[in-house]
Parts: C-alpha cells; sequence; structure tokens
C-alpha cells in the first residue's frame, strides 16, 4: 500500500470487541430463527469470509477451527442420534436392525428403519446449532476475549479483573505441573497409586496458593480495590436495579426468541430489563475511580459491524413474519428448500466488516525459548 | 519521608519478634539498603513500609510507621499505591495483565489518572528502563531481567516517592544485574526517589548505597553509613571481606576504591606463589558429544561438547535463557535431546530406566521444592530410602553430613533455603549418582550459606563424584569451582580452568580479581593463604 492511500479511518486497528460480539450474536440470533440449510450455509460463509479477512494471528485467533471442527461434531451427533431414535416418516433409506426394549419404555424405539425425514431433521437441527456455536467462535477469533473483558462497564471492572487472573491460571497449573511431574522422574517416585497422585498434587496445589498470594500481595500493593465508602442505601439500590434488569432481559428474550410464544409483550419486558440493567451498572460505576489505558476507539467502522450483525437478524425476522415457512423447509414430505431472498440479503450485509473495517495490525514477534526449569 | 517509631512485628505463632524495636528514619532521595542473613526480617522490614505488613500478612505491629505523611496503621497497600511502588521477590508472579504496556499502566488505572497521563507516563517509563522495543509482546515471552525492568516500570508509572524493591538482582545473570541496578541509580539521582532494597549479593549493590541497614538475628536493625555498617555485619561481600583482612580504614566498597589501596597488596602478592592448587581431575565419568536440544523452531542447545571428571568441580555459566538449565537436563537424560550422545560409564542415560538413571546422574532443580511433597523431613527421607531400596537412614545420613540439625518433624516448606537445597541434595544422593548436577543451587543463599555449600560441594567431588553446576554467581564459582563451561546461544563459547576463564572477562571476574589485576587470585582465602603461608613441614 502505498502512503497516499492510508486514511487514518483504515490504519490498521483492532476493532472493538464488543462491536465484533454484536455482530457475532446478531447472526446467532439470525440462525436460531432458521432450520433452512441454505440460508444456514450462507450465514456459516459470512462468518467464515469475515474471520479470514480480520483475525490475527494469535492463539485466539487460530481458535476458529476448533469452533468449525465443533460444530461438525454437534452435526454428527444430531444426525446419529436421530438414525438410532429413529423418528417417523415414510422414506425409508436403509434399515437397521431393532433393539427390543422392555415394556416401560414404550413409545423409544432404537433403530429400525431410517427414514429421509429423520434424516434431514437431524442435519437441519445440528446444522442450526453448529452454525450458532461457529458464530460464537466467530466472536472469539475476532476479538481477544481480555480486551472485551477490559470493556466491560466500571462496575464489573473487578469481576473483570478476576476472570483475567483466573484465566491465566490454566497455563501456570499446566506448566507447574509439568515440572513438577519431570521433577519427580529425577527423584523417582511411584508415579501410580495414591502415592503418585499426592506426588504431582502436592507441589503443583503448594505453587499455586504461593503464586496466588504473591499476586494478592503485588495487586494490594499496586492499589487494586481502591475504592471511596459507598453508602448501604445506594449499594442496595444498585443491587435491585441490576437484578431487575437480568430478569427482564431472560424473560424479555425468552418470550421473544419463542416463535410459538405471544411474542407482544416481550419488547415491552425487555426493554424495561435494559433500562434497568444499564442504570444499575450506571449507579455502581459512579464510585468507582479506575480509568482506562488506551481504551479501544469507537468510529464508524465500529458502528458499521454492528449494524450489519443487527441487519442480519432483523432481515432474517422480518423474512420468518412476511413469508411463514420461508425459515423452515418442510422435511415431511421432504423438499427441496428455496433461499428466501429477503433473509438472504440481510445476511449478505453481514460480510460488509470484512470490506470496512481496518486490517488488524500485524502479528507481534514469535514466542521466545520456554525457560525449561523456570 | 519514611519514619519507624519503636516498631516491633510479632507474627502468631512465633516465639520471637520478627522485628524489635526498630527506630528508622530514611529521608528523601536515598539508596537503602537492607543486609541480614536468610530468613530473618528483611522482607518484613520491607513490608512494613508499604502497609503489606501486618494488613496483608497478618501478625501484629506495635509502634508507628508514617511513609509520606501518612501512618500504615490508618492505610492499607492499596491507599499507599501511589506514594509506595513496591515489587516483590519474583516479578512474575505478581504481573496481572499479559502484555508490557498494560502492565504498566495497570497501577495507574487503579489510580484514576486520565488517559492522557497514563499514555505519556507509560511512554516515559518505557524508555527509562529500555523497553521500548518490548512493548506489545507478552510478558510470559520475556526473560527473567526484562522481567524484573517491567516490575520495576510498572510500579514507577504512577510516579512514587519511595520504591520498595525485595532481591531485584538475585535471580538476573550479571549482565541483567547491570541493567537493572543502572535503572534503580538513575531513578535515585535523577529522579529524587527514595529506594529501599533487599539484597543477598552485596558485590552487586553495596557500592551504590547511602545507607545500609542490618538486621540482627534479634529483630533489631543498626543503620548506618555503608563502610561502617559493613565493618561488622554477619554477611559481607568479598570486597569488605579483603578489607577487614587487610584492615583498611575506611572500608572500600567499590572495585575502584579498594585498588587504589591495594597497591602493598599487590606488591606482597607478588612476592608469593600464585594459588595454582594442582587439583588434578580424575577419569572422565560423563561424556556429551553434540547434544542438541530445541523447542520447536527454537534451539536452546546447538551442538555442545562436554565432558565431566570424577573430583571436578565444573561451572555453568551464561545469559538467563543462553540453555544451561535444558543443557543439565539433557546431560540427565529426562530432558529432551533432539541429537547426540551422552554417556555415563558407556550407558546413556536418556535410554536407562528410572531407577539406573539416578544412579549415573542425579540433578537438583532449579526449584528444588518440585521435589518434595511429603509433611516432614522425616518422611521425605524415609521415602527416599525406600524409593531407592538402600538402608534406612542413607538419607538422613547425607543430610546429617550438609547441613547439621535441621529439625526432622519440620514441614519442608518451613525450612531455611539453604536447608531445602540440602534436603534436595541429599535425596538425590541416596540414590548414590556418579554425577551430580545442580540449576542455580545459590538462589536465595546468603555469604555463611554459600560458604556451607562450597565445602559440601568440595566434598561431594573429593568423594569421587563429577559436579556441574549452573550459576550466575561469579564469587560462588570462583570460589568453588575447577572449571567453568561459558554457553551463549547454546554454544559453548569459553571452556576452561576457572582462573584462565573468569580473569578473561569482566563480567565474570570476582571482586577480588578485579582489585589484584593483573594477579591470578581469585577469592579472600587465597589471598589470605599466601599472605600467610601455613608453617613449612618438611622443607
Amino acid at each position: 500500500m502505498s502512503a497516499s492511500t492510508i486514511r487514518l479511518g483504515a490504519l490498521p486497528r483492532n476493532v472493538h470487541p464488543v462491536a465484533w460480539w454484536i455482530w457475532a450474536l446478531g447472526l446467532a440470533t439470525a440462525a436460531t430463527w432458521t432450520t433452512n440449510p441454505l440460508l444456514l450455509l450462507l450465514i456459516l460463509a459470512t462468518a467464515g469470509v469475515v474471520v479470514a479477512a480480520r483475525r490475527t494471528d494469535s492463539p485466539w485467533g487460530r481458535s476458529f477451527r476448533v469452533y468449525l471442527a465443533l460444530g461438525a461434531v454437534v452435526v454428527a451427533i444430531r444426525i446419529v442420534f436421530r438414525v438410532l431414535l429413529a423418528g417417523g416418516g415414510d422414506t425409508t433409506v436403509f434399515g437397521l436392525p431393532e433393539l427390543s426394549l422392555p415394556s416401560w419404555l414404550t413409545g423409544v424405539t432404537v433403530g429400525g428403519p431410517v427414514t429421509l425425514e429423520a434424516l434431514l431433521a437431524g442435519l437441519y437441527d445440528g446444522l442450526r446449532l453448529g452454525t450458532m456455536l461457529v458464530c460464537v467462535g466467530a466472536a472469539n477469533a475476532l476479538a481477544n476475549p481480555k480486551r472485551l473483558l477490559r470493556a466491560v462497564p466500571g462496575a464489573l471492572y473487578e469481576m473483570g479483573t478476576v476472570l483475567v487472573v483466573a484465566a491465566s491460571m490454566g497455563p501456570q497449573l499446566a506448566q507447574s505441573s509439568e515440572r513438577v511431574r519431570r521433577a519427580r522422574r529425577l527423584r523417582g517416585v511411584p508415579t501410580e497409586g495414591l502415592a503418585g497422585l499426592r506426588s504431582l498434587v502436592v507441589p503443583v496445589l503448594e505453587d499455586a496458593f504461593e503464586r496466588s498470594l504473591r499476586l494478592a500481595a503485588a495487586m494490594d500493593s499496586r492499589g487494586y480495590g481502591r475504592r471511596q465508602a459507598v453508602a448501604a442505601r445506594h449499594r442496595r439500590t444498585t443491587a435491585a436495579l441490576v437484578v431487575a434488569g437480568v430478569l427482564g432481559i431472560s424473560i424479555g428474550a425468552y418470550v421473544l426468541l419463542d416463535p410459538t410464544g405471544t411474542g407482544d409483550i416481550g419488547v415491552p419486558v425487555l426493554a424495561v430489563g435494559v433500562l434497568s440493567g444499564v442504570a444499575g451498572l450506571w449507579s455502581g460505576g459512579r464510585y468507582v475511580e479506575t480509568t482506562r489505558y488506551r481504551p479501544d476507539p469507537w468510529t464508524w467502522p465500529e458502528w458499521a459491524v454492528v449494524l450489519a450483525g443487527v441487519t442480519a437478524a432483523v432481515g432474517v425476522v422480518a423474512s420468518g413474519r412476511l413469508q411463514p415457512g420461508s425459515l423452515a423447509p418442510s422435511v415431511a414430505p421432504p423438499t427441496w428448500p428455496e433461499l428466501p431472498v429477503l433473509a438472504a440479503v440481510a445476511v449478505l450485509i453481514a460480510v460488509v466488516p470484512a470490506l470496512v473495517t481496518p486490517a488488524p495490525p500485524s502479528a507481534p514477534r514469535a514466542a521466545a525459548i520456554p525457560e525449561v526449569a523456570a | 519521608m519514611i519514619l519507624l517509631d519503636r516498631v516491633t512485628v510479632t507474627y502468631a505463632g512465633s516465639p520471637r519478634p520478627a522485628l524489635r524495636d526498630v527506630d528508622l528514619t530514611i529521608p528523601e532521595g536515598e539508596l537503602c539498603l537492607v543486609v541480614g542473613r536468610t530468613g530473618i526480617g528483611k522482607s518484613t522490614l520491607l513490608g512494613t513500609l508499604n502497609g503489606l505488613v501486618p494488613h496483608f500478612t497478618g501478625g501484629t505491629l506495635s509502634g508507628r510507621v508514617e511513609v509520606a505523611g501518612r501512618d500504615t496503621r490508618d492505610h492499607p497497600p492499596r491507599d499507599l499505591a501511589d506514594a509506595v511502588g513496591f515489587v516483590g521477590q519474583d516479578p512474575a508472579a505478581g504481573f496481572v495483565t499479559d502484555v508490557v504496556e498494560e502492565e504498566l499502566a495497570y497501577g495507574m488505572e487503579q489510580l484514576g489518572l486520565d488517559p492522557d497521563v497514563m499514555r505519556k507516563r507509560v511512554e516515559e517509563t518505557l524508555d527509562l528502563v529500555g523497553l521500548v522495543d518490548l512493548r506489545d509482546r507478552p510478558l510470559a515471552d520475556l526473560s527473567a531481567g526484562e522481567q524484573q525492568r517491567v516490575a520495576i516500570g510498572a510500579a514507577l508509572t504512577p510516579h512514587p516517592s519511595i520504591l520498595v524493591l525485595d532481591e531485584p538482582t538475585s535471580a538476573l545473570d550479571p549482565g541483567a544485574a547491570e541493567d537493572v541496578l543502572a535503572v534503580l541509580t538513575r531513578l535515585v539521582h535523577d529522579l529524587g526517589i527514595t529506594v529501599v532494597l533487599a539484597e543477598h549479593r552485596l558485590e552487586r549493590v553495596v557500592q551504590y548505597a547511602d545507607r545500609v541497614i542490618a538486621v540482627e538475628r534479634d529483630g533489631t536493625v543498626t543503620a548506618g553509613r555503608p563502610e561502617d555498617v559493613m565493618a561488622d555485619s554477619d554477611v559481607a561481600p568479598p570486597i569488605v571481606e579483603l578489607g577487614r583482612l587487610r584492615n583498611w580504614e575506611p572500608l572500600p566498597l567499590s572495585v575502584r576504591d579498594a585498588r587504589r589501596r591495594a597497591h602493598e597488596l599487590r606488591d606482597q602478592l607478588r612476592e608469593t606463589e600464585p594459588p595454582r592448587d594442582g587439583r588434578h581431575p580424575g577419569d572422565p565419568v560423563l561424556s556429551a558429544r553434540g547434544v542438541i536440544v530445541t523447542y520447536g523452531s527454537a534451539i536452546a542447545v546447538a551442538g555442545v561438547d562436554v565432558t565431566l571428571h570424577a573430583g571436578e568441580v565444573t561451572a555453568l555459566m551464561g545469559r538467563n535463557g543462553s540453555g544451561k538449565s535444558s543443557l543439565l537436563w539433557a546431560l540427565q537424560g529426562t530432558g529432551p535431546r533432539a541429537a547426540g550422545t551422552v554417556e555415563v560409564g558407556g550407558v546413556d542415560p536418556a535410554a536407562a530406566p528410572a531407577e539406573q538413571q539416578r544412579e549415573l546422574v542425579g540433578l537438583v532443580p532449579h526449584s528444588p521444592v518440585d521435589l518434595l511433597y511429603l509433611e516432614t523431613v522425616e518422611e521425605e527421607c524415609a521415602a527416599a530410602d525406600a524409593d531407592n531400596a538402600v538402608a534406612d537412614g542413607t538419607c538422613r545420613g547425607h543430610l546429617e553430613r550438609l547441613v547439621g540439625g535441621v529439625r526432622p518433624d519440620a514441614h519442608p516448606r518451613d525450612l531455611s533455603e539453604g536447608e531445602r537445597l540440602a534436603l534436595a541434595l541429599a535425596i538425590q544422593l541416596t540414590a548414590s549418582p556418579q554425577v551430580v548436577l545442580l540449576d542455580e543451587p545459590t538462589r536465595g543463599l546468603d555469604y555463611p550459606g554459600k560458604e556451607q555449600l562450597t565445602a559440601t560441594l568440595r566434598s561431594l567431588a573429593a568423594d569421587g563424584h563429577a559436579v556441574m553446576l549452573a550459576t550466575h554467581d561469579v564469587e560462588f564459582v570462583a570460589a568453588v569451582a575447577d572449571r567453568v563451561v561459558v554457553l551463549a546461544e547454546g554454544e559453548v563459547v569459553s571452556d576452561g580452568p576457572t582462573g584462565d576463564v573468569v580473569l578473561s572477562s569482566p563480567v565474570f571476574a570476582p571482586q577480588v580479581a578485579k582489585i589484584v589485576r593483573p594477579l591470578p587470585w581469585l577469592t579472600v582465602p587465597e589471598v589470605a593463604a599466601a599472605l600467610e603461608p601455613p608453617l613449612a613441614v618438611g622443607r
């Protein structure tokens, strides 16, 4: 790229992690509304293209593959279950020996003829779950989870720190148990049975405790947990607002996302919940004195990402309302699914972030040699 | 700036106070060095300065501690964070974030500083501690010296007026230690920050100190000018030992001052026989050819040839991360080895079954506690005897010989560093290995502890063991080693008798060698022996 083509907005930088999560949740929401395999594949492709264009070469960036594999496993499990616990349908594809079950398990048949209807239902259902999983994976691959925690509201700051510290415990425990395992081989301690377990667990846990104490001392010395005295009345108000918010959001989301339910009360309940939650977080954050170093900026690329994700969700929902049935193609009798145009266009808009967001900064330098005994 | 008024600290369950009746005033802009034996209240004294003692550690503090005008009775550590920067013994254990830049900003975020101010201070601090090139590196990928500098930088960004450090150079190679000390002296001289640090490696820091605080065994402290306090301190670097030997007044603390006083000494030494104690190494016990160790695409050891002889102590030196530990583990046979051969008496330890492996090569790892998992010293010794199928009491016997008087019912974690190392070594000796390898054995040992370890290793060598130890401690190497192997980037860059190797390099030269240069004396006992030759018998 020559210098003249670089604009400020296009300088390589990380897009705000919250924007990526909203975008991915929008896609996932779209996926929950449909079992149409064409639409689901389109959503998968959209997520894949954006991840390929905007992920970094970091441990979390490389994790997308794991989510793809996980999605495939979900589809396979769904199909296997459908095949084993045969459902209805007339179009037999092949037969399986039927397992005779005790009489109190009437209504459950294991084995027997496998129908195309059952296979398709399993495939569609699995694909929907798998797609949702891959959408979450996309968010994870695009946004450093730790930076997401840094973006939590002030009231949740300390909880975020605790999660960051907890996340670093895993690698540390692995490192420490590897060290102890090698030391144990040096000493020739029995490696089996209770004594073997003890010779591994005791030093590792002692190490972990000592580490935690040292970390706690260091955090205390560096001002973690400084805060003004807060009146009890204020604390109670904050707690009530947050609880009301969580309840409102849960109930509202449940009502809204349940296609069979009466969606009418969903929106107001959800709105009240969100408002109450935001008020609670604002009220809790008022007495927090911490600030953020180099917070991720929120400018037009972030808005574009959020808008793209929301468009996908809204488009698919609208398509379902306008053309009932287009989102859930019939499996009995099996028909070739058709791609609903409105929903497809909405999902395609979610590809836009791959084009308009700035590229991520280049990868940090490769890791140094691990200190073997340290 | 810092005021301690009749401070006594007693930990619950402890029969005697860790600190007793401490009266201390530290004015602004001083570099204060806290010295004392291992395991007495040095860390406690540092902890009182930002309220960690007793707010975090528990225990009872009587008296008054006033820091930057605030009484620590009413101010827990977090409320002193803007006034006192604190760097603990293991900087990596205190990291909260995972990238250099964010770690530097963490303390400021807690204080609620403005983002613009934070950005400016992070940039300044990156320059101050020399970490600009590493700003976006993960903390876990840094070397020990770099991590120490990050920890110091992170303590500095809130602009404290006092910086407290617990053993900032103990784990570092000589070069990295120089870098850290350069940062500290710059803070004192350019920014007027008061620095209080505890350190065992006095030879590295005592010359920079404006004041020395010696913590005595009974918990009282003596504070004063370095040359006065060091004159009768029970921990003393070689330069002070030499000064005491020659009755130099006032005591010189830097090599430069000592050299200027040492004309007479050098003249006397010239008259005597140089200290070449014809130790003749025995037969080769371990021979390694072309050893290569790799981790993924990174090369830790790049084709090393080394031979260890019976009755010889070999020191393995080199920067942090130069492949010393990897080489020791590869020689022992438990660690990975990508290529090359290792033979002990015709057997490759890596291919030998575990029981035989222990009889060929014993290794005491970097953190000896990894070897220990039982509740008492007695149980550990009994387990070692049983694992190796030797007579009861063998391990206990080794331990008694290494350090006398360890309580058999003590918990291994409650032992002093030196005793714990001795216990780990005794356990490894129970298998009676032909070769004994030690990884950084002097960490946390004071001078008397190192003297004891020197005697231990010499007696192992005298019994016919081949001994190799990886270490950064040049003074210890001068006292104990017959031969020095220096590694850099996984390759041997120098291998020869201790005198030849350490005298040819200013980084590895011990203090005595620097003072009597160009004469080939390395340690104070050698000089003392030369000046007062034992009565000649039969000549």
